[in-house]
């Protein structure tokens, strides 16, 4: 049986209070890290742990921070991506809403560890309870010396502001993030420079996803054999998966990295609903190829996912059964990276116009031979070809529909009708 | 405090007065309703800087309105999860009893209704926010009773049922 770490508070009453958080060993890591680490040390313990970012991308996070220059003159800054908007994903919402300290904490390590003295963290608006709960917990920790100046009496001081964004996807990628948070609209920027170097005021900046940083305290009185103990050795620890769709037990599952995707659907959140059958399964957010029943014997991992044709992503995973047209689900996963799509470079924002225009008459049964070449085409066009993973991810995800569901959109347009409804 | 106040508080956590433009519509949103010109040339006026800037951000984010949004805004999620537990059934149950259509506001300038993508709630599916609060776990007979507890909110704190002049906008 495996034993959470993360989600270990989840059920506690009053879980997201600096009184409980201390209670169950909180703030121990923060005091731990000050006393007996530098910040070269935690950077070291944190790669040795091979702990990869859960964002979406799995990047290694201790290499991350190694690439934040030592001396530049300029302030470091520290940015939480807290902007989760990836369809499927709740995770981020739900540790700030119960356990708030646990990300405090591992902000104040990770900023140590890099040398920043502010921190931002970048919360989707509607997220109303997650910034309450947060607002309030970082006047506890300021309160009790957790933050602020001279924490527990070393050198190191901090201040964690929160940024609430206000309703765009694109936030969540990491240099369109800061453009907002500059105060601009939120568009990518093209790399190099990468933030480690020239990120927030154009200075060195790391951000990382909430859940990353809530690993960081249980590594450090852990240790990195324990965390790399837990699952697949090159992507490893506790992993927050969220289970959502056509299911009987919907809701956030904290297990290992690397547990077969059949296990997680079949066995912890209960199968399909009654009387239906599994057909597919978004794995990783809708920017995760989807898997058909057949491959759902895949680990969860950045790597297997990966050697799979999808991602692991955010973990968002969406069931999906057989009353459900494959068609649909795919011409509302692009019709929302269309909406979502920032305007700056031609690819995504041309391209995605077209393929929304091509699925939804496919869809309606008004489909012309040859549309889906054209889809295909399209894809050929985006992919590759933008200035950030929108475009890809949205290529990425009909390709698989096309590639594994090719009869549906074949069936649409030659009897001009849908068969599901 | 006043909203000068809120917003000159919320600009001393940037060292650039430009990233608290976000903050500082949010502030002058929740104070207005919306975001007119107007207000967003005081908002400029107030973080002193251009005007075109402010502009671009409330034009750009969603969570923005520069038009006017009835007093309930409800924001039903269609994104996949929601639309695999049937969140179309419930939208067109909210068009039939609301007599309006997605985008729409009634007339007596209650309620608005939109469709939004991933509130980031999907194991309640469906659900919809509203104002502040997340609703999850839908189904019509809930969005009936949920509907019913709004307006009474209004009834409660006016003593009438009709609380807007007139339709938003006028």
């Amino acid at each position: 049986m495996f034993e959470p770490v993360l989600l270990k508070n989840l059920d506690v009453p009053d879980g997201h209070l600096l009184a409980t958080y201390e209670a169950g060993g909180g703030y121990r890591a923060l005091a731990k890290a000050l006393r007996e680490h530098t910040p070269d040390e935690i950077i070291d313990l944190v790669k040795k742990s091979n702990l990869r970012g859960r964002g979406g991308a799995g990047f290694p996070t201790g290499m991350k921070w190694s690439f934040v220059p030592k001396r530049t003159g300029k302030p470091k800054y520290l940015c939480c991506n807290a902007d989760e908007g990836e369809p499927g994903t709740f995770k981020d919402r739900i540790i700030m809403e119960r356990d708030p300290h646990q990300l405090i904490e591992g902000m104040a390590i990770s900023a140590y560890a890099i040398g920043a003295e502010t921190a931002y963290v970048y919360i989707r608006g509607e997220y109303t309870l997650a910034i309450a709960r947060l607002e309030q917990a970082i006047a506890e920790a300021h309160a009790k010396g957790y933050l602020g100046t001279r924490i527990l009496g070393s050198d190191f001081s901090f201040v964690v502001h929160i940024h609430c964004g206000a309703g765009a996807y694109i936030c969540g990628e990491e240099t369109a993030m800061l453009d907002s948070l500059e105060g601009k609209r939120a568009q990518p920027r093209l790399k190099p420079p990468f933030p480690a170097v020239e990120g927030l005021y154009a200075s060195p900046t790391v951000i990382n996803n909430v859940e990353t940083l809530a690993c960081v305290p249980h590594i450090v009185v852990r240790g990195a054999d324990w965390f790399r103990g837990i699952g697949p050795d090159k992507s490893p620890g506790p992993k927050l998966y969220c289970l959502s769709g056509q299911v009987r037990k919907p809701g956030l599952y904290e297990l290992p990295m690397g547990i077969p995707l059949r296990e997680l659907v079949c066995d912890y959140a209960g199968g399909p609903l009654p009387g239906r059958k599994l057909k597919a399964v978004i794995p990783g957010g809708v920017s995760a190829p989807l898997i058909p029943e057949r491959g759902l014997d895949v680990g969860m991992d950045f790597d297997s996912l990966a050697a799979a044709g999808s991602m692991l992503g955010s973990a968002g995973v969406i069931v999906i059964d057989d009353s459900t047209c494959i068609v649909k689900v795919a011409t509302r996963i692009i019709e929302f990276f269309h909406h979502e799509s920032c305007g700056k470079c031609t690819p995504c924002r041309e391209g995605l116009n077209w393929v929304v225009k091509v699925l939804r008459r496919v869809e309606a049964g008004q489909g012309a031979p040859g549309d889906l070449e054209q889809l295909a085409e399209l894809c050929k066009g985006i992919f590759g070809n933008t200035f950030c993973a929108l475009g890809d991810g949205a290529a990425m995800g009909l390709r698989a529909a096309l590639a594994h569901f090719e009869d549906e959109f074949v069936a649409h347009i030659e009897e001009r009708r849908c068969l599901f409804h | 405090m006043t909203m000068r106040e809120k917003i000159e508080e919320a600009a001393s956590r940037y060292p650039d007065q430009r990233s608290a433009i976000m903050p500082a519509l949010l502030i002058a949103q929740r104070e207005h309703g919306h975001l007119p010109g107007p207000v967003l040339e005081e908002v400029a006026d107030i973080l002193g800087v251009e005007r075109i800037w402010v502009y671009e951000l409330a034009t750009f984010y969603t969570l923005f309105h520069t038009e006017p949004v009835g007093i309930f805004h409800l924001q039903l999620c269609d994104n996949v999860s929601c639309m695999l537990c049937r969140s179309e059934d419930l939208l067109r149950h909210l068009e039939e009893v609301l007599g309006i259509k997605k985008g729409g506001t009634t007339p007596d300038g209650l309620f608005t209704l939109s469709t939004v993508e991933c509130l980031g709630a999907c194991e309640m599916a469906p659900v919809m926010q509203v104002g502040d609060d997340y609703h999850g776990d839908l189904d019509i007979a809930r969005i009936d009773a949920l509907l019913d507890r709004l307006r009474a909110t209004v009834r409660q704190a006016t003593g009438a049922d009709l609380v807007a002049p007139g339709p938003p906008g006028e």
